[in-house]
């Protein structure tokens, strides 16, 4: 069903392409969109409408109205006008119930009108409240367009590129073109971005070409996102020339939406681009000779012309399209009926100006031209060609076409005028509530098609001058987007440790910690693991640690400030313990901090704080101006913990420095050689057993830690560290508190010094020191042998008072043990406490201090 | 948000390459009543118009910096370096007490 060969046709007829309409198998060729395809099979009816489910053809062909939205390959509303056509492409028809061309929900057209006016379901559907339900699971299932396929997954992927420009012309059309080509005259950097295929292998001497691309949006700092289908350009310009030309507006008449109604553009596409026939016998209403030229299109594809009305001359009172099964049939001009099946309109063209306006353009009526156009723009940006409304013919006059049946001002949404003029009566007598509660320009094509017949419209109605009304703020994108392509791929990255081969040599059970990925344990048992620290040696791969360095002659004045407790007095090869707390009083971070020498301190932070202490400590200095650098030396360093009865022995036998109890004593640090290798020894005790933590070069990680293993140590997980810390109550930040915690409540009240001059801190932490504390951090042993979840409830009289943030079985405490926080009231040494685990509630006893070796003895030996 | 901010050092680059740490208060001496620490601790001025901020360079050289910007337009009007407290020259101006508050931005 093609025409012979036309000129500039865009079809490979040498090529077919097959692809399927829910079950019919049809072809086309290479160069087709996939609704040239459908159309050239003789398909006419593409959609069926958002509320009345009327039939609906295609009709602006540039992509900008609804009537062909369709799914393809799984991707909903893809507008099929403009989609090319792809070997085995399956499409699917939407919003239909039964066939596309026999809807059942069609009926609404035909029965709803009178019951289903503007704002139907607001009224009607609130009685009886019980029916709720019901009426919702109808409505969802009746609105909105498309359907997602929950299962495609990640189907297609995404990418983001950057770009720089310094002038990005948007719109192909012969202003676009002028302009680059002007702009690439004074240098390079000039690139085109068009919707459309047909600057493909065109050579603009010196532009970047880029076809199918889409402007989506101004944002400030000259940035233009480009749609280019699975990559978003994210560009950024010097110069932005918009070249957006024009989108046909339709004429408002009773029957508007017939099957069998297009723009001159889409009408003259079909033919020239397609070499098809859109219709047999056609009539044409326009306004202006560019418009009116089509009818030479139709003749030249032998279609019969009936009649062609040049508005501007002939101005009509009645505009009436004659339906059969929604299908125009014939159209009423005046008092003439005049069959045809092909009805060729439009009211004109509106400047395409959305891409000014996001720029930050003022857009006003034009009562010359009756369309909305562009004032005056900002700098960097230029409107070139017909979107500034140079060279436009005056549109129709306002439409008041009167006659039967539904006068369509928005198509997406199915508003018709009798619609507007109901929310007026009712009351609503601005535009913009207006269109909120008709929905009108809310649909897929955002006012494209809408805008500018629904404000003449109104102004007509309330009797106003257009001027007066202005124009909706127009806001990005300009055009639907998937997605994937504004979230662009996921690319977050691991971090992993310098041992995570020997790690998965191990075949470790990894697990993620923030962004780290780390051993959960190695074996199938944590308690073996556990065990093995107890009773002979463990080591732990603690790399992930935040490690920084503070030096400067002011260093040690810098960390006094920023930490609560007291740092100066620390003699150089000492160690300690510190809290982060932030103005507020609220606990942020700890870690280590050993003195190195008298100004260089190293301080570890936990492991998902180290850019936010580093941060942290940065900030405060830019405030405060000590003379102390600070590095962040994370990712350079690994470390490891080696603990257990055994470290002292196995460290000794792999050093030649004194580790002996009194050579290197607890909280010390020393610079030793362990395995040939210089290391950061620090003599802490987090798992509570002897052990020493070794902070050594990352390069050097695996061979330290092979000769550990050689020495007998027993690698252990994170899982099994939680329980040897939960042993010693020892806290987690972050776990065990939140942002609601302090010093005070958390049970480290004896840390703050306070009569410190300054620290971060400080003066909340004298408030608070007054007031009630309303929860404490305590620790817990269970009555039975139920682990609570973190998070499970402590109850009081049947009410949630506290909760539970860690919990664990101990071997070596022979009870199951955790931290939670509890009103002051049952914080008392042996208070009971009940505990909700799967709705039942479960005893546990209150306990202060550690469950395990609570004189520290082990740690310090 | 997608406007330029320049650095100090590194020139204009793209605001995705910096960190925005939030309004500059004002952290009361010793000693502060109630009322003047949650004023400093939880409550902006959020002004509509031109505002002194703190900003990082992150992605580029990680220099701290204090920026003038109009809220409304995103025009930043200047930016310079801090004048620390200890250098005598100019009243202490100070992180927010509340980091969590700086990180939702």
């Amino acid at each position: 069903m093609r025409l012979p060969r036309q000129r500039d046709e865009r079809i490979d007829r040498g090529r077919e392409l097959s692809f399927r309409l829910g079950p019919w198998e049809s072809t086309g060729y290479e160069g087709d969109s996939i609704g040239s395809a459908l159309f050239a099979g003789g398909r006419r009816v593409f959609s069926r409408s958002f509320k009345y489910h009327r039939p609906r053809g295609l009709t602006c062909c540039t992509g900008h109205c609804p009537n062909c939205l369709m799914t393809v390959d799984g991707v909903p509303n893809v507008r099929v006008c403009v989609e090319p056509l792809r070997e085995g492409a399956v499409v699917e028809p939407q919003n239909v119930l039964g066939k596309l061309d026999f809807d059942l929900m069609s009926i609404v057209d035909k029965v709803g009108g009178p019951f289903t006016p503007v704002g139907f379901y607001y009224r009607t559907m609130i009685h009886p409240r019980k029916a709720w339900p019901l009426y919702e699971k109808f409505l969802r299932s009746a609105a909105g367009l498309g359907k997602l396929d929950e299962h495609a997954g990640h189907s297609r992927r995404y990418d983001v590129e950057h770009r720089k420009a310094r002038v990005l012309v948007v719109g192909g059309g012969r202003a676009g073109r002028a302009a680059a080509l002007e702009a690439a005259r004074e240098g390079a950097g000039v690139v085109l971005v068009d919707e459309g295929d047909r600057l493909r292998g065109v050579d603009l001497a010196g532009v970047e070409i880029l076809s199918r691309g889409r402007a989506i949006g101004v944002w400030e700092g000259g940035l233009v996102p480009v749609d280019c289908g699975t990559v978003l350009y994210r560009f950024r310009a010097e110069r932005i020339v918009v070249a957006a030309g024009t989108i046909e507006q339709p004429l408002v008449y009773p029957g508007n939406d017939l099957v069998g109604t297009m723009f001159p553009r889409a009408a003259r596409k079909l033919i020239r681009e397609f070499a098809l026939k859109p219709g047999e016998r056609a009539v044409v209403v326009a306004t202006e000779d560019r418009a009116l030229a089509v009818e030479d299109d139709l003749r030249s594809a032998e279609i019969e012309v009936a009649r062609v009305v040049d508005l501007r001359e002939t101005p009509l009172e009645r505009i009436q399209a004659l339906a059969r099964h929604g299908h125009v049939r014939g159209i009423a001009l005046g008092d003439d009926e005049i069959e045809c099946d092909l009805v060729v309109a439009s009211a004109g063209r509106q400047p395409s100006y959305s891409l000014l306006a996001q720029a930050g353009a003022r857009v006003e009526f034009e009562p010359e031209l009756g369309v909305l156009v562009p004032g005056e723009l900002p700098a960097g940006i230029e409107a070139v060609g017909t979107v500034a409304g140079d060279g436009l013919p005056p549109v129709a006059p306002r439409p008041s076409y009167t006659g039967r049946g539904k006068c369509f001002v928005c198509v997406c949404e199915d508003v018709t005028t009798k619609d507007v003029k109901r929310a007026i009566a009712e009351g609503f007598d601005s535009l913009e509530l207006a269109k909120r509660y008709t929905t009108v320009t809310m649909g897929p094509c955002q006012g494209k098609l809408c805008h500018l017949p629904s404000v003449r419209l109104y102004a007509q109605e309330v009797n106003v001058y257009e001027t007066d009304i202005g124009a909706t703020t127009s806001r990005p994108p300009w055009a639907p987007v998937e997605l994937g392509l504004l979230a662009g791929r996921h690319l977050e990255p691991t971090r992993r440790t310098s041992l995570n081969f020997r790690h998965e040599e191990m075949d470790a059970r990894m697990m993620w910690a923030g962004p780290w990925r780390r051993p959960y344990a190695y074996g199938d048992d944590p308690e073996d693991e556990v065990r093995a620290v107890h009773e002979s040696l463990g080591v732990i791969d603690v790399s992930t640690l935040g490690k920084l360095l503070v030096e400067g002659p002011e260093a040690a004045d810098l960390l006094e400030r920023l930490y609560p407790n007291r740092f100066a007095d620390m003699k150089p090869g000492r160690i300690r313990y510190g809290v982060l707390t932030t103005d507020g009083g609220r606990i942020m971070d700890d870690g280590t901090i050993a003195r190195l020498s008298d100004d260089l301190y190293y301080v570890t932070t936990t492991s998902t704080g180290s850019d936010a202490v580093t941060a942290w400590f940065e900030w405060w200095n830019a405030v405060w101006g000590y003379d102390a650098e600070i590095v962040n030396v994370t990712g350079g360093l690994a470390a490891l913990n080696l603990a257990g009865p055994q470290a002292r022995q196995a460290l000794g036998r792999l050093t030649e420095d004194d580790v002996s109890a009194e050579g290197f004593r607890y909280l010390d640090a020393k610079e030793i050689e362990v395995a040939g290798v210089p290391c950061l020894a620090l003599r802490i005790g987090f798992v509570g057993e002897l052990g020493y933590e070794l902070h050594l070069a990352s390069p050097a990680a695996e061979h330290v830690w092979d000769r550990l293993l050689g020495q007998g140590a027993v690698p252990f997980g994170l899982e099994p560290q939680r329980v040897l810390r939960l042993e010693k109550g020892h806290v987690i930040i972050g776990q065990d508190t939140d942002s609601e915690s302090n010093l005070l409540n958390a049970g480290m009240s004896w840390l703050p010094k306070l009569d410190k001059e300054d620290f971060v801190g400080k003066a909340a932490m004298e408030l608070f020191a007054d007031r009630e504390v309303r929860e404490e951090l305590v620790g817990f042993t269970m009555e039975d042998g139920v682990v609570p979840p973190e998070g499970a409830q402590i109850v009081i009289d049947g009410y949630p008072a506290g909760r539970v943030t860690s919990a664990r079985r101990s071997d070596e405490v022979g009870a199951i043990i955790g931290l939670a926080w509890v009103p002051p009231e049952r914080a008392e040494d042996g208070t009971r406490v009940e505990i909700r685990v799967d709705r039942q509630l479960r005893g546990a006893r209150v306990t202060h201090g550690a469950f395990f070796d609570p004189a520290g003895t082990r740690m310090r030996s | 948000m997608s406007f330029i901010l320049p650095c100090p050092f590194c020139g204009p680059r793209p605001v995705d390459e910096y960190a925005y740490f939030g309004e500059v208060t004002r952290r009361p001496g010793p000693f502060p009543t109630l009322r003047e620490l949650t004023e400093y601790v939880y409550f902006r001025d959020n002004v509509a118009g031109v505002q002194r901020e703190w900003w990082q360079h992150r992605l580029g050289c990680g220099e701290w910096f204090l920026a003038e910007r109009d809220t409304r337009t995103n025009e930043v009007v200047a930016v310079h370096l801090p004048e620390p407290e200890r250098s005598g020259e100019e009243a202490p101006s100070s992180p927010p007490g509340d980091p969590v508050a700086a990180e939702a931005t």
